[in-house]
């Protein structure tokens, strides 16, 4: 088994559509606008719960350039996706505040804006739970949202805790966070003779398709040329089906629905808050004995999502006993979904801080601390490792980051004011496939046609799909044409859990074999082949997943408490890189995202009225470009012959993990001040009475 | 949105009449703030009145060494003035700590001193908030009450701030405020403008319906405003509203306070002249020790807000570390 020759893969082929997107022609959801296009503003639920009792709508559609206006009173029956929020105006029970319970179509947006103002809702008001406690009711979920059981263990480590000469309990939090995209949630639609049509900003056009397919029992075309952003958070959600429940209401016209700011915090999905009790036991050469992981995170009541926070830490390091638990804690909010590093990134936060309080303890370097506890195989399923990177990550970092020439003892350097310090932090995330794609390579014109229905959210996809269709294919970049974005082409899986390139590229490499075995170098106009994502044959036999370590230098003001993180680097073992530039700005943003979560990303719920309170740019902070300074990311040499042809393992996510315990493990290096809770602001410094 | 009218008048006597005869009716300059809330339903006018033509855009040297500002120019040009740079740097450093570049070529100087709390119940329509409406009360006090005021503030009251930095500055630096009214022209010292909430909080200012600022003169710098500067801590290194904030103006001869300023931002329902600090430094050596004693001082009528979303009780240390160490950089040490 090996990977297959590069010539286009690894060089830093510039990204296709660049030019597209820096003259402003590139066409979003929001762009494909014909004339006529009607401008959909929704009516949303004022309470976190209750029952709507009557709607009042006749002021509404006595405003000028009004069209129409729906309620639940008018709309079909849809579909069951099995997805609660795909009920869009199918009753009159209100889970969570912000939810439609009408909409209105006009000619122009600030008249339905007014419209939709004018009209009326009653509702029955009941009781309602949105502030997140996590001493509350909790219960065992069924299932993670990855399908993983919630809890796991091995051996017996209450008494392994028991027994451990030395013993680290600590338990951190994580915020609720949202993915706020740059592009808001959009959808365009058209209901023409029984068949939809739709721009979507979306990850995946085939998935869009089902779900609206399964809802409206109809015909379903979805594009998604280009995507500013998903991050998780472009599933299909509420206002896609709002959009399409409109268009029904007026066939052959387009309804355009782009959801404003404030809507991206209560229809789209977040991140939900955890705090995670972590127990570390080890002997005194700091050999871990015992690792707990027991995490108690939100959910929402209408709509489970259970954020697993505990997954890495069943693989990351060695330890003969062991658990990892999951409970949640039902809310009366919107359902939280999969945003960069689902699991991962709030888990490393626990997982990382604690072995870093753990090497404190034991007077160790939390580098060593790692390389001693490195696993020879997974730690709880026992299969091997098809390559694992973290020490060399470790290692080459250390050396690159200057780590050694710092002294270990916190509070020991003061510059110009500002105390400094450095931290690491470590992560991990699976590699996967997902089944399902289909490429179709025709030769048509001279050049090669890849089509498959791939999403390009602006990670690049539409650009490395090429490198990879050109090398499997034997050609140059030059001579490939892909198609992506739509569902008029082969299916393609979603741009998700870092396995889009995995999933198409494999696809398309079994394409492009099956193309050369039946035409050779030579092929006529016209010859064309198609393949399915074939099967790894490796799974089940190793475990893959990428792998980093993430370096931090932090510094603090010695009168205000302010934190600046001066560096980042972030090194990581991800197999083969496909493209250089691309990599380096996928991974690039995802340490810059793992800095804002540990500096400034949090949605405070007020409970009194059940919404986000800070749901803006104003009030919901991400990091700006002063906050940013030196963010370099690099890579090990990873050769993996078992994950996919390509040997590249997926790097949407890999970047944000760890890096939030890297930065608070800096800050106490720094200050002396160790904080639990994210994210870390000056007040933290200000009142632990050491500054 | 709800619909309204627009007006252009071309002399600042005729925007001044359209408003007086309409109480809904709001001036609009360069729309930074206002626009916002006309999209998110906070303010509701009749008629927006445009004072783009009717104020002046130019920075006029006054015969004593001062400075007269018209309303109209821009907080970019503004903060680019050589005579601002040099003879009020707390001043332009305000400005350049405030907004974007982008906002900052639109928002005016008579806009940037009236511009709204950013309180975020203030800020959102459906949830009560006094400050909005006097019937209601404030949702912040058991809320989200990290960027709230500290000093100020009346019992069960607005504990709103407010947003502006060069507010701020210009109470440091003695501003005096141009106002044009129905009843014609007066001059409102900077300190005077804004007000704490009392029982109405719904009012920033002292101004009255229809009153328009035309001009801020700023008066001969003092030796303690050319060393003078502008501190802003913030959740971000930009792109946010103060915490705290502090323009301050020292000058130390002999080691020891000859003149002081200092006025902080993020604490009160105004710009806070810290008077009280101002007075226990003055003839004081200028030391640490001292600037520390000097702001407890005048932290003693602080009330910080305690509330299960977070408090604010974090602003007393904060306020005591800013004003100590940019005094401390302004007395040439290290900030």
């Amino acid at each position: 088994m090996t990977t297959m020759d590069a010539r286009s893969m690894g060089t830093s082929v510039r990204r296709i559509e660049g030019p597209d997107k820096v003259t402003g022609t590139a066409t979003y959801a929001g762009d494909s606008v014909a004339d006529g296009t009607l401008v959909l503003h929704p009516v949303q639920a004022g309470v976190a719960r209750g029952e709507i009792t009557a709607i009042d709508t006749a002021a509404a559609q006595a405003l000028p350039g009004v069209v129409a206006v729906l309620t639940h009173r008018d709309a079909p029956t849809l579909g069951d996706t099995g997805d609660p929020e795909h009920r869009v105006l199918q009753g009159t029970t209100i889970h969570h505040r912000g939810q439609y319970v009408a909409a209105v179509l006009a000619e122009h947006a600030e008249v339905a804006a007014e419209a939709a103002r004018l009209v009326v809702v009653t509702v029955d008001e009941n009781p309602s739970t949105t502030g997140f406690d996590p001493d509350a009711q909790a219960y065992t979920p069924s299932a993670l949202a990855n399908g993983q059981p919630p809890d796991s263990g091995v051996g017996d480590p209450d008494a392994a805790l028991a027994a451990a000469p030395v013993v680290v309990r600590a338990s951190y939090a994580t915020p609720m966070e949202h993915h706020n995209p740059m592009e808001p949630h959009t959808t365009t639609a058209t209901w023409v003779d029984g068949r939809i049509e739709v721009f979507e900003a979306t990850q995946g056009v085939e998935s869009s398709r089902q779900t609206l397919a399964t809802l409206f029992d109809a015909e379903v075309v979805v594009h998604a040329s280009h995507v500013g952003g998903g991050f998780g958070s472009k599933g299909l959600h509420a206002g896609t089906v709002l959009a399409v429940l409109a268009a029904r209401t007026v066939p052959g016209r387009p309804v355009r629905f782009a959801l404003g700011r404030r809507q991206m915090f209560e229809t789209v999905g977040y991140r939900p808050a955890t705090v995670q009790h972590m127990a570390l036991g080890a002997s005194r050469d700091g050999r871990l004995e015992v690792v707990t992981h027991d995490v108690v995170g939100a959910t929402a009541r209408y709509k489970e999502f259970v954020e697993p926070a505990g997954g890495s830490t069943r693989s990351m390091y060695a330890a003969p006993h062991r658990r990892t638990s999951h409970r949640a804690v039902p809310l009366d909010l919107d359902g939280p979904t999969y945003m960069r590093g689902p699991g991962e990134a709030p888990g490393s936060f626990g997982l990382e801080c604690a072995m870093d309080e753990l090497a404190v303890a034991l007077d160790l370097d939390p580098i060593d601390l790692r390389v001693r506890n490195e696993p020879e195989v997974h730690p709880e399923n026992g299969l091997p490792f098809s390559s694992r990177g973290l020490v060399e990550c470790l290692h080459a970092g250390a050396e690159r980051f200057g780590w050694s020439s710092w002294d270990r003892t916190p509070r020991r350097r003061l510059v110009d004011g500002w105390w400094h310090g450095v931290g690491v932090g470590c992560g991990t995330f699976p590699t996967l496939r997902f089944p399902g794609s289909a490429a179709e390579i025709t030769f048509t014109g001279g050049r090669y046609v890849v089509a498959i229905g791939a999403a390009d959210i602006g990670q690049g996809a539409r650009t490395v799909l090429t490198q990879i269709a050109a090398d499997a294919l034997g050609v140059d970049v030059g001579s490939i044409t892909v198609e992506i974005g739509s569902t008029q082409v082969p299916v393609g899986s979603i741009a998700g859990g870092s396995a889009g390139t995995a999933s198409w590229g494999s696809t398309v490499v079994e394409a492009a074999d099956r193309f050369r075995d039946k035409y050779g170098e030579n092929p006529d106009d016209g010859d064309h082949a198609d393949a399915a994502t074939p099967d790894n044959p490796w799974a089940g036999e190793y475990a893959m997943a990428a792998y980093c370590a993430q370096f931090a230098e932090v510094a603090v003001h010695a009168d205000t408490g302010e934190i600046r993180v001066p560096r980042l680097l972030g090194m990581f073992g991800v197999g083969r890189i496909l493209n250089p530039t691309l990599g380096r700005s996928q991974l690039q943003g995802g340490m810059v995202w793992g800095l804002s979560m540990a500096l400034h990303e949090e949605s405070v719920v007020d409970p009194r009225f059940g919404e986000v309170i800070n749901h803006d740019f104003a009030g919901y902070h991400v990091a700006s470009n002063a906050d940013v300074r030196v963010v370099e990311a690099e890579w090990i040499d990873e050769d993996d012959p078992y994950i996919n042809p390509m040997g590249a393992k997926g790097i949407g996510e890999i970047g944000i993990v760890g890096v939030s315990a890297a930065i608070a493990n800096a800050a106490y290096h720094a200050t002396g001040v160790r904080v639990r809770s994210l994210p870390i602001t000056c007040d933290d410094f200000l009142t632990s009475g050491l500054l | 949105m709800k619909p309204f009218t627009y007006a252009r008048p071309s002399e600042a006597s005729e925007a001044v009449a359209a408003l007086a005869a309409d109480p809904d009716a709001r001036f609009l300059a360069g729309g930074t703030n206002l626009l916002d809330h006309l999209k998110l339903g906070v303010v509701e006018p009749s008629q927006l009145v445009d004072v783009n033509r009717v104020t002046s855009t130019a920075i006029e040297d006054l015969p004593d060494g001062g400075l007269r500002i018209g309303a109209g120019v821009p907080n970019s040009d503004l903060a680019a003035d050589p005579r601002v740079r040099e003879r009020y740097p707390a001043v332009a450093a305000a400005i350049l700590a405030g907004a974007s570049g982008q906002l900052r070529n639109m928002a005016s100087t008579g806009g940037n001193l009236l511009q709204r709390t950013r309180c975020v119940y203030f800020a959102d329509p459906t949830t009560p908030c006094t400050k909005r409406d006097l019937s209601q009360g404030c949702s912040a006090r058991e809320g989200w009450a990290r960027y709230h005021a500290i000093l100020g503030t009346a019992a069960d009251g607005c504990i709103a701030t407010h947003p502006s930095d060069l507010a701020v500055a210009l109470v440091a630096v003695d501003a005096q405020v141009q106002v044009l009214g129905p009843d014609g022209a007066r001059t409102i010292p900077i300190g005077e403008l804004h007000r704490l909430p009392g029982d109405d909080p719904t009012r920033d200012t002292v101004l009255a319906h229809g009153d328009l600022i035309t001009a801020v003169d700023l008066p001969a710098p003092t030796p303690a405003v050319r060393n003078s500067t502008y501190r802003k801590v913030r959740d971000r290194a930009s792109y946010a509203f103060a915490l705290v904030s502090a323009a301050v103006a020292l000058e130390v001869r002999d080691g020891t306070v000859a003149d002081v300023r200092i006025a902080l931002g993020g604490v009160a329902h105004k710009p806070w002249r810290a008077t009280v600090a101002e007075a226990a430094l003055r003839g004081r050596p200028a030391t640490d020790d001292e600037f520390r004693a000097a702001i407890a001082a005048e932290l003693d009528a602080a009330e910080p807000v305690r509330s299960p979303l977070g408090g604010n009780t974090f602003k007393l240390p904060l306020v005591t570390g800013t004003v100590v160490s940019t005094l401390r950089g302004l007395a040439g040490g290290t900030a």
